[in-house]
Protein backbone atom coordinates (compact mmCIF):
# COMPACT_ATOMS: atom_id res chain seq x y z
CA UNK A 1 0.00 0.00 0.00
CA UNK A 2 1.38 3.34 -0.96
CA UNK A 3 -0.43 5.51 1.52
CA UNK A 4 0.52 5.53 5.17
CA UNK A 5 -2.31 5.91 7.55
CA UNK A 6 -3.43 4.10 10.65
CA UNK A 7 -7.09 4.88 10.05
CA UNK A 8 -8.21 3.72 6.64
CA UNK A 9 -11.68 5.23 6.53
CA UNK A 10 -11.84 4.48 2.81
CA UNK A 11 -11.80 0.74 3.66
CA UNK A 12 -15.10 1.12 5.49
CA UNK A 13 -16.57 2.95 2.51
CA UNK A 14 -15.36 0.15 0.21
CA UNK A 15 -16.76 -2.52 2.53
CA UNK A 16 -20.17 -0.82 2.57
CA UNK A 17 -20.34 -1.08 -1.22
CA UNK A 18 -19.93 -4.87 -1.26
CA UNK A 19 -22.89 -7.17 -0.52
CA UNK A 20 -22.35 -10.36 1.51
CA UNK A 21 -20.96 -13.51 -0.15
CA UNK A 22 -19.59 -11.65 -3.19
CA UNK A 23 -16.55 -12.82 -5.12
CA UNK A 24 -13.92 -10.13 -4.62
CA UNK A 25 -10.44 -9.55 -6.04
CA UNK A 26 -8.37 -7.00 -4.12
CA UNK A 27 -5.64 -5.63 -6.36
CA UNK A 28 -2.78 -4.33 -4.23
CA UNK A 29 -3.99 -6.15 -1.13
CA UNK A 30 -1.00 -5.06 0.98
CA UNK A 31 -1.07 -6.67 4.39
CA UNK A 32 -4.57 -8.04 3.80
CA UNK A 33 -6.47 -5.49 5.91
CA UNK A 34 -9.36 -5.05 3.49
CA UNK A 35 -9.62 -8.76 2.62
CA UNK A 36 -9.76 -9.67 6.30
CA UNK A 37 -12.40 -6.99 6.94
CA UNK A 38 -14.47 -8.24 4.00
CA UNK A 39 -14.21 -11.86 5.10
CA UNK A 40 -15.23 -11.05 8.66
CA UNK A 41 -18.08 -8.69 7.91
CA UNK A 42 -19.33 -9.87 4.51
CA UNK A 43 -18.17 -13.49 4.27
CA UNK A 44 -16.84 -12.78 0.80
CA UNK A 45 -14.89 -15.23 -1.35
CA UNK A 46 -11.83 -12.98 -1.41
CA UNK A 47 -8.59 -13.13 -3.40
CA UNK A 48 -5.65 -10.79 -3.36
CA UNK A 49 -2.90 -9.69 -5.72
CA UNK A 50 0.05 -7.97 -4.08
CA UNK A 51 3.40 -6.76 -5.36
CA UNK A 52 5.43 -7.17 -2.18
CA UNK A 53 6.45 -10.75 -1.45
CA UNK A 54 6.63 -9.97 2.25
CA UNK A 55 3.02 -8.75 2.24
CA UNK A 56 1.92 -11.87 0.35
CA UNK A 57 3.64 -14.28 2.73
CA UNK A 58 2.06 -12.53 5.71
CA UNK A 59 -1.38 -12.70 4.11
CA UNK A 60 -1.06 -16.41 3.31
CA UNK A 61 0.19 -17.14 6.82
CA UNK A 62 -3.03 -15.50 8.04
CA UNK A 63 -5.08 -17.77 5.82
CA UNK A 64 -5.87 -15.27 3.06
CA UNK A 65 -5.87 -16.31 -0.57
CA UNK A 66 -3.22 -14.01 -2.01
CA UNK A 67 -0.65 -14.29 -4.76
CA UNK A 68 2.41 -12.24 -5.59
CA UNK A 69 1.94 -10.24 -8.75
CA UNK A 70 1.97 -6.87 -10.46
CA UNK A 71 -1.26 -5.02 -11.32
CA UNK A 72 0.44 -3.67 -14.43
CA UNK A 73 1.31 -7.08 -15.87
CA UNK A 74 -0.64 -9.84 -14.16
CA UNK A 75 -4.29 -8.81 -14.46
CA UNK A 76 -4.37 -10.21 -17.98
CA UNK A 77 -4.34 -13.75 -16.56
CA UNK A 78 -7.79 -13.34 -14.98
CA UNK A 79 -10.89 -14.33 -16.97
CA UNK A 80 -13.63 -11.88 -18.01
CA UNK A 81 -16.18 -11.16 -15.28
CA UNK A 82 -14.58 -13.69 -12.94
CA UNK A 83 -15.42 -11.55 -9.92
CA UNK A 84 -18.40 -9.60 -8.65
CA UNK A 85 -16.08 -6.82 -7.48
CA UNK A 86 -12.51 -5.91 -8.23
CA UNK A 87 -11.08 -3.44 -5.74
CA UNK A 88 -8.15 -1.12 -6.37
CA UNK A 89 -7.64 0.54 -3.03
CA UNK A 90 -5.03 3.30 -2.77
CA UNK A 91 -2.96 1.55 -5.42
CA UNK A 92 -3.86 3.20 -8.74
CA UNK A 93 -1.43 6.08 -8.27
CA UNK A 94 1.44 3.58 -7.94
CA UNK A 95 0.73 1.74 -11.21
CA UNK A 96 2.71 2.41 -14.38
CA UNK A 97 -0.38 2.54 -16.57
CA UNK A 98 -3.54 3.40 -14.61
CA UNK A 99 -5.67 3.53 -17.76
CA UNK A 100 -4.86 -0.05 -18.75
CA UNK A 101 -5.21 -1.23 -15.16
CA UNK A 102 -8.64 0.40 -14.88
CA UNK A 103 -9.67 -1.14 -18.19
CA UNK A 104 -8.62 -4.56 -16.86
CA UNK A 105 -10.57 -4.05 -13.62
CA UNK A 106 -13.71 -3.34 -15.62
CA UNK A 107 -13.11 -6.47 -17.72
CA UNK A 108 -12.44 -8.81 -14.78
CA UNK A 109 -15.14 -7.56 -12.42
CA UNK A 110 -18.85 -6.98 -12.86
CA UNK A 111 -18.06 -3.85 -10.89
CA UNK A 112 -14.86 -2.08 -10.02
CA UNK A 113 -14.22 -0.11 -6.85
CA UNK A 114 -11.38 2.39 -6.96
CA UNK A 115 -10.19 4.49 -4.05
CA UNK A 116 -7.42 7.06 -4.41
CA UNK A 117 -5.99 10.19 -2.83
CA UNK A 118 -7.31 13.34 -4.52
CA UNK A 119 -4.51 15.50 -5.86
CA UNK A 120 -7.02 18.31 -6.29
CA UNK A 121 -7.44 18.69 -2.53
CA UNK A 122 -6.89 22.27 -1.35
CA UNK A 123 -3.85 21.35 0.77
CA UNK A 124 -2.12 19.94 -2.29
CA UNK A 125 -3.01 23.01 -4.33
CA UNK A 126 -1.94 25.27 -1.48
CA UNK A 127 1.44 23.60 -1.14
CA UNK A 128 2.24 24.00 -4.81
CA UNK A 129 0.71 27.46 -5.21
CA UNK A 130 2.00 29.19 -2.11
CA UNK A 131 5.01 27.19 -0.95
CA UNK A 132 6.11 26.14 -4.42
CA UNK A 133 6.89 22.69 -3.06
CA UNK A 134 5.62 19.25 -3.96
CA UNK A 135 3.01 18.42 -1.35
CA UNK A 136 3.89 16.19 1.59
CA UNK A 137 0.80 15.57 3.70
CA UNK A 138 -0.38 13.05 6.25
CA UNK A 139 -1.96 10.97 3.47
CA UNK A 140 0.92 11.49 1.06
CA UNK A 141 3.96 11.38 3.29
CA UNK A 142 6.62 10.77 0.62
CA UNK A 143 9.07 13.23 -0.86
CA UNK A 144 9.01 13.61 -4.64
CA UNK A 145 12.22 11.59 -5.05
CA UNK A 146 11.22 8.50 -3.06
CA UNK A 147 7.50 8.24 -3.69
CA UNK A 148 6.07 5.04 -5.17
CA UNK A 149 3.15 7.17 -6.30
CA UNK A 150 3.90 8.06 -9.90
CA UNK A 151 0.43 8.77 -11.31
CA UNK A 152 -1.56 11.14 -9.17
CA UNK A 153 -4.86 12.49 -10.38
CA UNK A 154 -7.68 14.67 -9.16
CA UNK A 155 -11.29 13.59 -8.78
CA UNK A 156 -12.12 15.52 -11.98
CA UNK A 157 -9.29 13.78 -13.86
CA UNK A 158 -10.57 10.41 -12.74
CA UNK A 159 -14.14 11.15 -13.81
CA UNK A 160 -12.79 12.07 -17.25
CA UNK A 161 -10.85 8.80 -17.47
CA UNK A 162 -13.98 6.84 -16.58
CA UNK A 163 -15.81 8.55 -19.43
CA UNK A 164 -12.97 7.70 -21.82
CA UNK A 165 -13.17 4.04 -20.80
CA UNK A 166 -16.94 3.95 -21.13
CA UNK A 167 -17.41 3.26 -17.44
CA UNK A 168 -20.50 4.38 -15.58
CA UNK A 169 -20.03 5.91 -12.14
CA UNK A 170 -22.67 4.12 -10.08
CA UNK A 171 -21.63 5.71 -6.83
CA UNK A 172 -18.93 8.08 -5.69
CA UNK A 173 -17.89 9.12 -2.23
CA UNK A 174 -15.42 11.80 -1.21
CA UNK A 175 -13.92 11.92 2.25
CA UNK A 176 -12.68 15.16 3.74
CA UNK A 177 -9.56 15.60 5.84
CA UNK A 178 -11.42 14.38 8.94
CA UNK A 179 -12.52 11.22 7.15
CA UNK A 180 -16.12 12.46 6.92
CA UNK A 181 -18.20 11.87 3.82
CA UNK A 182 -18.88 15.00 1.82
CA UNK A 183 -22.57 15.60 1.19
CA UNK A 184 -24.00 14.12 -1.99
CA UNK A 185 -25.67 17.39 -2.94
CA UNK A 186 -22.34 19.17 -3.29
CA UNK A 187 -21.09 19.92 -6.84
CA UNK A 188 -17.99 18.20 -8.35
CA UNK A 189 -15.79 21.28 -7.87
CA UNK A 190 -16.53 21.20 -4.15
CA UNK A 191 -15.64 17.50 -3.94
CA UNK A 192 -12.50 18.12 -5.93
CA UNK A 193 -11.45 20.90 -3.58
CA UNK A 194 -12.35 19.44 -0.20
CA UNK A 195 -12.19 15.70 -0.84
CA UNK A 196 -8.94 14.25 0.42
CA UNK A 197 -9.80 10.76 -0.76
CA UNK A 198 -12.37 9.42 -3.19
CA UNK A 199 -14.04 6.05 -3.60
CA UNK A 200 -15.75 5.21 -6.89
CA UNK A 201 -18.06 2.33 -7.77
CA UNK A 202 -17.83 1.70 -11.51
CA UNK A 203 -19.55 -0.52 -14.04
CA UNK A 204 -19.18 -1.07 -17.76
CA UNK B 1 25.90 -52.48 7.88
CA UNK B 2 25.62 -51.44 4.24
CA UNK B 3 25.06 -55.08 3.24
CA UNK B 4 22.29 -55.34 5.79
CA UNK B 5 20.65 -52.23 4.39
CA UNK B 6 20.86 -53.64 0.87
CA UNK B 7 19.29 -56.91 1.98
CA UNK B 8 16.59 -54.94 3.74
CA UNK B 9 15.95 -52.81 0.66
CA UNK B 10 15.65 -55.94 -1.51
CA UNK B 11 13.28 -57.46 1.00
CA UNK B 12 11.11 -54.34 1.35
CA UNK B 13 10.25 -54.47 -2.37
CA UNK B 14 8.05 -57.55 -2.02
CA UNK B 15 7.46 -57.78 1.71
CA UNK B 16 7.48 -54.30 3.16
CA UNK B 17 7.25 -53.66 6.86
CA UNK B 18 4.46 -51.17 6.05
CA UNK B 19 0.78 -52.04 5.79
CA UNK B 20 0.02 -53.41 2.36
CA UNK B 21 -2.97 -53.22 0.06
CA UNK B 22 -3.04 -55.90 -2.62
CA UNK B 23 -5.15 -55.75 -5.76
CA UNK B 24 -5.92 -59.04 -7.47
CA UNK B 25 -6.61 -59.75 -11.15
CA UNK B 26 -10.14 -58.38 -10.72
CA UNK B 27 -8.80 -54.91 -9.93
CA UNK B 28 -5.96 -54.07 -12.32
CA UNK B 29 -4.24 -50.69 -12.50
CA UNK B 30 -4.85 -49.08 -15.88
CA UNK B 31 -1.58 -47.57 -17.07
CA UNK B 32 -1.02 -44.64 -19.43
CA UNK B 33 1.36 -46.96 -21.34
CA UNK B 34 -1.81 -48.69 -22.56
CA UNK B 35 -1.48 -51.89 -20.53
CA UNK B 36 -2.84 -53.16 -17.25
CA UNK B 37 -0.71 -53.80 -14.19
CA UNK B 38 -2.08 -56.78 -12.35
CA UNK B 39 -1.77 -57.97 -9.71
CA UNK B 40 -0.21 -55.02 -7.93
CA UNK B 41 0.25 -53.76 -4.41
CA UNK B 42 0.54 -50.47 -2.53
CA UNK B 43 2.61 -50.09 0.63
CA UNK B 44 1.54 -47.21 2.83
CA UNK B 45 1.71 -45.62 6.25
CA UNK B 46 -1.01 -43.75 8.10
CA UNK B 47 -0.85 -41.49 11.11
CA UNK B 48 -3.70 -40.23 13.30
CA UNK B 49 -7.32 -41.30 13.03
CA UNK B 50 -9.97 -40.84 10.38
CA UNK B 51 -12.96 -38.94 11.81
CA UNK B 52 -16.54 -40.20 11.51
CA UNK B 53 -17.32 -37.89 8.62
CA UNK B 54 -14.12 -39.10 6.88
CA UNK B 55 -13.33 -35.48 6.14
CA UNK B 56 -9.96 -35.04 7.86
CA UNK B 57 -7.70 -37.07 5.58
CA UNK B 58 -4.48 -35.60 4.22
CA UNK B 59 -2.58 -37.41 1.48
CA UNK B 60 1.15 -36.76 1.37
CA UNK B 61 2.87 -37.48 -1.95
CA UNK B 62 6.56 -38.27 -1.77
CA UNK B 63 9.37 -37.06 -4.01
CA UNK B 64 11.65 -39.04 -6.33
CA UNK B 65 13.72 -40.79 -3.69
CA UNK B 66 11.21 -40.50 -0.84
CA UNK B 67 8.93 -43.18 0.50
CA UNK B 68 5.84 -43.77 2.62
CA UNK B 69 7.73 -43.28 5.89
CA UNK B 70 6.88 -39.60 6.08
CA UNK B 71 6.50 -39.29 9.85
CA UNK B 72 7.93 -42.49 11.32
CA UNK B 73 11.31 -44.19 11.41
CA UNK B 74 12.48 -45.52 8.07
CA UNK B 75 12.94 -49.30 8.35
CA UNK B 76 15.89 -49.35 5.93
CA UNK B 77 17.93 -46.38 7.12
CA UNK B 78 16.74 -46.21 10.72
CA UNK B 79 16.41 -42.44 10.24
CA UNK B 80 13.39 -40.31 11.22
CA UNK B 81 10.58 -39.89 8.70
CA UNK B 82 11.47 -37.50 5.86
CA UNK B 83 8.90 -34.83 6.80
CA UNK B 84 8.82 -35.17 10.59
CA UNK B 85 9.66 -31.47 10.90
CA UNK B 86 6.20 -30.78 9.51
CA UNK B 87 4.02 -33.80 10.32
CA UNK B 88 3.32 -35.43 13.67
CA UNK B 89 1.46 -34.97 16.94
CA UNK B 90 1.26 -31.24 17.72
CA UNK B 91 3.18 -30.35 14.54
CA UNK B 92 1.88 -28.02 11.82
CA UNK B 93 0.18 -30.97 10.19
CA UNK B 94 -1.10 -32.30 13.47
CA UNK B 95 -1.74 -36.02 13.47
CA UNK B 96 -3.88 -35.59 16.58
CA UNK B 97 -6.25 -33.77 14.30
CA UNK B 98 -5.72 -35.11 10.79
CA UNK B 99 -5.55 -38.58 9.32
CA UNK B 100 -2.34 -38.55 7.27
CA UNK B 101 -1.81 -41.11 4.51
CA UNK B 102 1.43 -41.59 2.60
CA UNK B 103 1.98 -44.40 0.12
CA UNK B 104 5.01 -45.58 -1.78
CA UNK B 105 4.48 -44.67 -5.46
CA UNK B 106 3.94 -47.32 -8.09
CA UNK B 107 7.38 -47.82 -9.63
CA UNK B 108 9.01 -47.27 -6.24
CA UNK B 109 11.07 -49.80 -4.32
CA UNK B 110 9.71 -49.82 -0.79
CA UNK B 111 6.77 -52.13 -1.16
CA UNK B 112 4.49 -50.76 -3.87
CA UNK B 113 4.81 -52.63 -7.15
CA UNK B 114 7.94 -51.53 -8.97
CA UNK B 115 10.78 -52.93 -11.06
CA UNK B 116 12.32 -54.70 -8.03
CA UNK B 117 9.02 -56.45 -7.26
CA UNK B 118 8.58 -60.06 -8.31
CA UNK B 119 6.86 -60.47 -11.66
CA UNK B 120 4.20 -63.12 -11.00
CA UNK B 121 4.59 -64.43 -14.55
CA UNK B 122 8.32 -65.21 -14.32
CA UNK B 123 8.82 -65.46 -10.59
CA UNK B 124 11.76 -63.06 -11.02
CA UNK B 125 12.01 -59.30 -10.44
CA UNK B 126 10.27 -57.27 -13.15
CA UNK B 127 13.36 -55.27 -14.08
CA UNK B 128 12.65 -53.49 -17.35
CA UNK B 129 9.64 -55.72 -18.05
CA UNK B 130 7.58 -53.39 -15.92
CA UNK B 131 5.67 -50.99 -18.19
CA UNK B 132 6.64 -47.31 -18.00
CA UNK B 133 4.83 -45.67 -15.08
CA UNK B 134 3.54 -42.07 -15.22
CA UNK B 135 2.63 -39.55 -12.55
CA UNK B 136 -1.01 -40.10 -13.51
CA UNK B 137 -0.61 -43.85 -12.95
CA UNK B 138 0.79 -43.19 -9.48
CA UNK B 139 -2.20 -40.97 -8.70
CA UNK B 140 -4.65 -43.52 -10.09
CA UNK B 141 -3.22 -46.10 -7.70
CA UNK B 142 -3.37 -43.64 -4.78
CA UNK B 143 -7.03 -43.02 -5.59
CA UNK B 144 -7.66 -46.76 -5.22
CA UNK B 145 -5.97 -46.63 -1.81
CA UNK B 146 -8.13 -43.65 -0.81
CA UNK B 147 -11.21 -45.61 -1.96
CA UNK B 148 -10.09 -48.44 0.30
CA UNK B 149 -10.38 -46.10 3.29
CA UNK B 150 -13.88 -45.09 2.19
CA UNK B 151 -12.79 -41.49 1.72
CA UNK B 152 -14.73 -39.58 -0.93
CA UNK B 153 -12.93 -36.31 -0.56
CA UNK B 154 -9.45 -35.71 0.79
CA UNK B 155 -9.12 -32.62 2.93
CA UNK B 156 -5.68 -31.92 1.53
CA UNK B 157 -3.15 -33.35 -0.90
CA UNK B 158 0.38 -32.04 -0.51
CA UNK B 159 3.90 -32.79 -1.62
CA UNK B 160 7.10 -31.31 -3.00
CA UNK B 161 8.96 -31.85 -6.27
CA UNK B 162 7.72 -35.14 -7.81
CA UNK B 163 5.23 -35.16 -4.93
CA UNK B 164 4.04 -31.73 -6.11
CA UNK B 165 3.50 -33.15 -9.60
CA UNK B 166 1.22 -35.78 -8.06
CA UNK B 167 -0.64 -33.04 -6.18
CA UNK B 168 -1.23 -31.17 -9.45
CA UNK B 169 -2.35 -34.39 -11.14
CA UNK B 170 -4.78 -35.07 -8.28
CA UNK B 171 -6.18 -31.57 -8.59
CA UNK B 172 -6.52 -31.91 -12.35
CA UNK B 173 -7.91 -35.42 -12.71
CA UNK B 174 -9.75 -35.85 -9.38
CA UNK B 175 -10.57 -32.25 -8.49
CA UNK B 176 -13.88 -33.15 -6.85
CA UNK B 177 -11.96 -35.35 -4.40
CA UNK B 178 -9.49 -32.66 -3.29
CA UNK B 179 -10.62 -29.89 -0.94
CA UNK B 180 -7.25 -28.16 -0.91
CA UNK B 181 -3.97 -28.73 -2.69
CA UNK B 182 -0.45 -27.73 -1.71
CA UNK B 183 2.09 -28.30 -4.48
CA UNK B 184 5.55 -27.21 -3.33
CA UNK B 185 8.73 -26.59 -5.35
CA UNK B 186 7.31 -28.21 -8.45
CA UNK B 187 6.20 -27.63 -12.02
CA UNK B 188 3.37 -28.55 -14.34
CA UNK B 189 5.96 -30.08 -16.65
CA UNK B 190 9.55 -31.19 -16.52
CA UNK B 191 11.79 -28.67 -18.26
CA UNK B 192 14.33 -29.62 -20.90
CA UNK B 193 17.12 -28.97 -18.40
CA UNK B 194 15.49 -31.27 -15.85
CA UNK B 195 15.09 -34.04 -18.43
CA UNK B 196 18.75 -33.53 -19.31
CA UNK B 197 19.89 -34.03 -15.72
CA UNK B 198 17.75 -37.14 -15.42
CA UNK B 199 19.19 -38.54 -18.63
CA UNK B 200 22.71 -38.11 -17.25
CA UNK B 201 21.65 -40.11 -14.19
CA UNK B 202 20.04 -42.87 -16.20
CA UNK B 203 23.01 -43.18 -18.52
CA UNK B 204 25.30 -43.45 -15.50
CA UNK B 205 23.22 -46.36 -14.19
CA UNK B 206 23.05 -48.08 -17.55
CA UNK B 207 26.80 -47.66 -18.14
CA UNK B 208 27.57 -49.67 -15.02
CA UNK B 209 28.40 -53.27 -16.12
CA UNK B 210 26.63 -54.50 -12.99
CA UNK B 211 23.35 -53.17 -14.38
CA UNK B 212 23.12 -56.21 -16.71
CA UNK B 213 20.50 -54.65 -18.98
CA UNK B 214 18.29 -54.14 -15.95
CA UNK B 215 18.48 -57.80 -14.80
CA UNK B 216 21.07 -57.23 -12.06
CA UNK B 217 18.93 -58.74 -9.28
CA UNK B 218 18.87 -62.03 -11.21
CA UNK B 219 22.68 -61.99 -11.07
CA UNK B 220 22.78 -61.01 -7.41
CA UNK B 221 24.35 -57.69 -8.34
CA UNK B 222 23.49 -53.98 -8.08
CA UNK B 223 24.83 -51.17 -10.29
CA UNK B 224 26.07 -49.27 -7.27
CA UNK B 225 28.72 -47.18 -8.98
CA UNK B 226 26.35 -46.00 -11.69
CA UNK B 227 23.54 -45.21 -9.30
CA UNK B 228 25.93 -43.38 -6.97
CA UNK B 229 27.08 -41.15 -9.83
CA UNK B 230 23.43 -40.52 -10.78
CA UNK B 231 22.71 -39.50 -7.21
CA UNK B 232 25.78 -37.26 -7.01
CA UNK B 233 24.78 -35.37 -10.15
CA UNK B 234 21.17 -35.07 -9.02
CA UNK B 235 22.15 -33.97 -5.53
CA UNK B 236 23.92 -30.92 -6.93
CA UNK B 237 20.65 -29.85 -8.54
CA UNK B 238 18.87 -30.06 -5.19
CA UNK B 239 21.21 -27.49 -3.64
CA UNK B 240 22.27 -24.02 -4.69
CA UNK B 241 25.63 -22.56 -5.51
CA UNK B 242 25.34 -20.22 -2.53
CA UNK B 243 24.53 -23.06 -0.14
CA UNK B 244 27.36 -25.23 -1.45
CA UNK B 245 29.79 -22.38 -1.09
CA UNK B 246 28.57 -21.55 2.39
CA UNK B 247 28.84 -25.16 3.50
CA UNK B 248 32.02 -26.32 1.75
CA UNK B 249 33.71 -23.46 -0.06
CA UNK B 250 37.03 -24.77 -1.39
CA UNK B 251 37.79 -26.43 1.94
CA UNK B 252 40.03 -29.48 1.87
CA UNK B 253 38.94 -32.81 3.28
CA UNK B 254 41.12 -34.05 6.20
CA UNK B 255 44.28 -32.71 4.66
CA UNK B 256 46.48 -29.63 4.71
CA UNK B 257 47.30 -29.41 1.01
CA UNK B 258 46.27 -30.63 -2.41
CA UNK B 259 47.52 -34.16 -3.09
CA UNK B 260 48.04 -33.75 -6.84
CA UNK B 261 45.87 -36.79 -7.43
CA UNK B 262 42.23 -37.75 -7.87
CA UNK B 263 41.36 -38.49 -4.28
CA UNK B 264 38.57 -36.47 -2.74
CA UNK B 265 40.77 -33.48 -1.90
CA UNK B 266 37.83 -31.16 -1.47
CA UNK B 267 35.11 -31.46 1.13
CA UNK B 268 32.44 -31.14 -1.54
CA UNK B 269 33.83 -34.21 -3.34
CA UNK B 270 33.86 -36.22 -0.15
CA UNK B 271 30.33 -35.06 0.67
CA UNK B 272 28.98 -36.03 -2.75
CA UNK B 273 30.68 -39.43 -2.65
CA UNK B 274 29.06 -40.03 0.73
CA UNK B 275 25.66 -39.00 -0.63
CA UNK B 276 26.10 -41.41 -3.54
CA UNK B 277 27.26 -44.33 -1.36
CA UNK B 278 24.47 -44.08 1.20
CA UNK B 279 21.82 -43.68 -1.49
CA UNK B 280 22.63 -46.95 -3.28
CA UNK B 281 22.08 -48.93 -0.08
CA UNK B 282 18.49 -47.80 0.18
CA UNK B 283 17.34 -47.40 -3.40
CA UNK B 284 16.82 -49.66 -6.37
CA UNK B 285 18.56 -48.54 -9.57
CA UNK B 286 15.77 -49.57 -11.92
CA UNK B 287 13.28 -47.79 -9.71
CA UNK B 288 15.41 -44.67 -10.18
CA UNK B 289 15.10 -45.10 -13.94
CA UNK B 290 11.33 -45.52 -13.81
CA UNK B 291 10.64 -42.63 -11.46
CA UNK B 292 12.90 -40.16 -13.29
CA UNK B 293 11.10 -41.18 -16.50
CA UNK B 294 7.73 -40.56 -14.87
CA UNK B 295 8.82 -37.03 -14.01
CA UNK B 296 10.19 -36.43 -17.53
CA UNK B 297 6.91 -37.52 -19.10
CA UNK B 298 4.84 -35.23 -16.88
CA UNK B 299 3.27 -32.38 -18.86
CA UNK B 300 -0.10 -31.41 -17.46
CA UNK B 301 -0.86 -28.84 -20.16
CA UNK B 302 -0.16 -31.36 -22.93
CA UNK B 303 -2.67 -33.72 -21.29
CA UNK B 304 -5.29 -30.96 -21.64
CA UNK B 305 -4.97 -29.80 -25.21
CA UNK B 306 -1.89 -27.67 -24.57
CA UNK B 307 -3.63 -25.18 -22.29
CA UNK B 308 -2.72 -25.54 -18.63
CA UNK B 309 -5.76 -23.55 -17.47
CA UNK B 310 -7.98 -26.25 -19.00
CA UNK B 311 -6.46 -28.79 -16.61
CA UNK B 312 -8.12 -26.85 -13.80
CA UNK B 313 -11.34 -25.75 -15.53
CA UNK B 314 -14.23 -25.44 -13.09
CA UNK B 315 -12.11 -26.50 -10.12
CA UNK B 316 -13.35 -25.71 -6.62
CA UNK B 317 -10.15 -26.87 -4.97
CA UNK B 318 -8.24 -24.28 -2.94
CA UNK B 319 -4.60 -24.05 -3.95
CA UNK B 320 -1.47 -22.83 -2.27
CA UNK B 321 1.77 -22.95 -4.24
CA UNK B 322 5.20 -22.49 -2.75
CA UNK B 323 8.54 -21.90 -4.47
CA UNK B 324 12.03 -21.08 -3.22
CA UNK B 325 14.21 -18.26 -4.53
CA UNK B 326 17.33 -20.43 -4.92
CA UNK B 327 15.60 -23.49 -6.45
CA UNK B 328 17.05 -23.88 -9.93
CA UNK B 329 15.42 -27.26 -10.55
CA UNK B 330 11.90 -25.85 -10.23
CA UNK B 331 12.43 -22.07 -10.31
CA UNK B 332 9.70 -19.70 -9.20
CA UNK B 333 8.63 -19.14 -12.82
CA UNK B 334 7.36 -22.74 -12.95
CA UNK B 335 5.04 -22.11 -10.00
CA UNK B 336 4.05 -18.73 -11.36
CA UNK B 337 2.86 -20.21 -14.64
CA UNK B 338 0.67 -22.64 -12.67
CA UNK B 339 -0.68 -19.69 -10.67
CA UNK B 340 -1.54 -17.84 -13.88
CA UNK B 341 -3.33 -20.91 -15.21
CA UNK B 342 -5.27 -21.21 -11.95
CA UNK B 343 -6.16 -17.50 -12.15
CA UNK B 344 -7.43 -18.05 -15.67
CA UNK B 345 -9.51 -20.97 -14.40
CA UNK B 346 -10.95 -18.72 -11.69
CA UNK B 347 -9.50 -20.93 -8.95
CA UNK B 348 -8.81 -19.91 -5.38
CA UNK B 349 -5.05 -19.69 -5.20
CA UNK B 350 -2.35 -18.47 -2.85
CA UNK B 351 1.27 -18.32 -3.87
CA UNK B 352 4.33 -17.66 -1.75
CA UNK B 353 7.94 -17.52 -2.79
CA UNK B 354 10.26 -18.22 0.14
CA UNK B 355 13.58 -16.40 0.33
CA UNK B 356 16.28 -18.98 1.05
CA UNK B 357 19.66 -20.07 -0.30
CA UNK B 358 19.02 -23.75 0.42
CA UNK B 359 17.83 -24.59 -3.09
CA UNK B 360 15.26 -27.19 -4.12
CA UNK B 361 15.73 -29.27 -0.97
CA UNK B 362 14.48 -26.37 1.15
CA UNK B 363 11.02 -27.96 1.12
CA UNK B 364 12.34 -30.79 3.29
CA UNK B 365 14.05 -28.50 5.77
CA UNK B 366 13.06 -26.40 8.73
CA UNK B 367 11.99 -23.22 6.91
CA UNK B 368 9.89 -21.04 9.25
CA UNK B 369 8.30 -19.03 6.44
CA UNK B 370 7.31 -22.20 4.61
CA UNK B 371 5.74 -23.53 7.79
CA UNK B 372 3.91 -20.24 8.42
CA UNK B 373 2.42 -20.36 4.93
CA UNK B 374 1.39 -24.02 5.23
CA UNK B 375 -0.04 -23.38 8.69
CA UNK B 376 -2.12 -20.37 7.55
CA UNK B 377 -3.37 -22.16 4.46
CA UNK B 378 -4.30 -25.40 6.25
CA UNK B 379 -5.95 -23.55 9.15
CA UNK B 380 -8.10 -21.41 6.87
CA UNK B 381 -9.04 -24.40 4.68
CA UNK B 382 -9.88 -26.46 7.78
CA UNK B 383 -12.27 -23.72 8.94
CA UNK B 384 -13.91 -23.69 5.52
CA UNK B 385 -14.19 -27.48 5.63
CA UNK B 386 -15.81 -27.33 9.06
CA UNK B 387 -12.91 -29.07 10.77
CA UNK B 388 -12.65 -27.52 14.23
CA UNK B 389 -9.30 -26.60 15.72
Amino acid sequence: MSVNRAQRVDLEVVTDLIPPNSRVLDVGSGDGLLLELLQETKQVDGRGLELSQRGVNECVARGLSVIQGDADTDLKFYPDKGFDFVVLSQTMQATRNPKIVLDELLRIGNRAIVSFPNFGHWRVRFSLLIKGRMPVTRDLPYSWYDTPNIHFCTIRDFVNLCEELGATVEKATALDAAGQKIGLSMPWWFWNFFGQQAVFLLKR
Amino acid sequence: MAAQRVARTNDEADHPSSPLLQFGPDRPLKLDAGTLLSPFQIAYQTYGALNDARSNAILVCHALTGDQHVASTNPVTGKPGWWEVLIGPGKIIDTNRFFVICSNVIGGCLGSTGPASTNPVTGKPYGLDLPIITIRDMVRAQAMLVDHFGIDKLFCVLGGSMGGMQVLEWAASHSERVFCALPIATGARHSSQNIAFHEVGRQAVMADPDWHGGKYLDFGKRPEKGLAVARMAAHITYLSEAALHRKFGRNLQDREALTFGFDADFQIESYLRHQGMTFVDRFDANSYLYLTRAMDYFDLAADHGGRLADAFAGTRTRFCLVSFTSDWLFPTGESRSIVHALNAAGASVSFVEIETDRGHDAFLLDEPELFAAINGFIASAARARGLGA
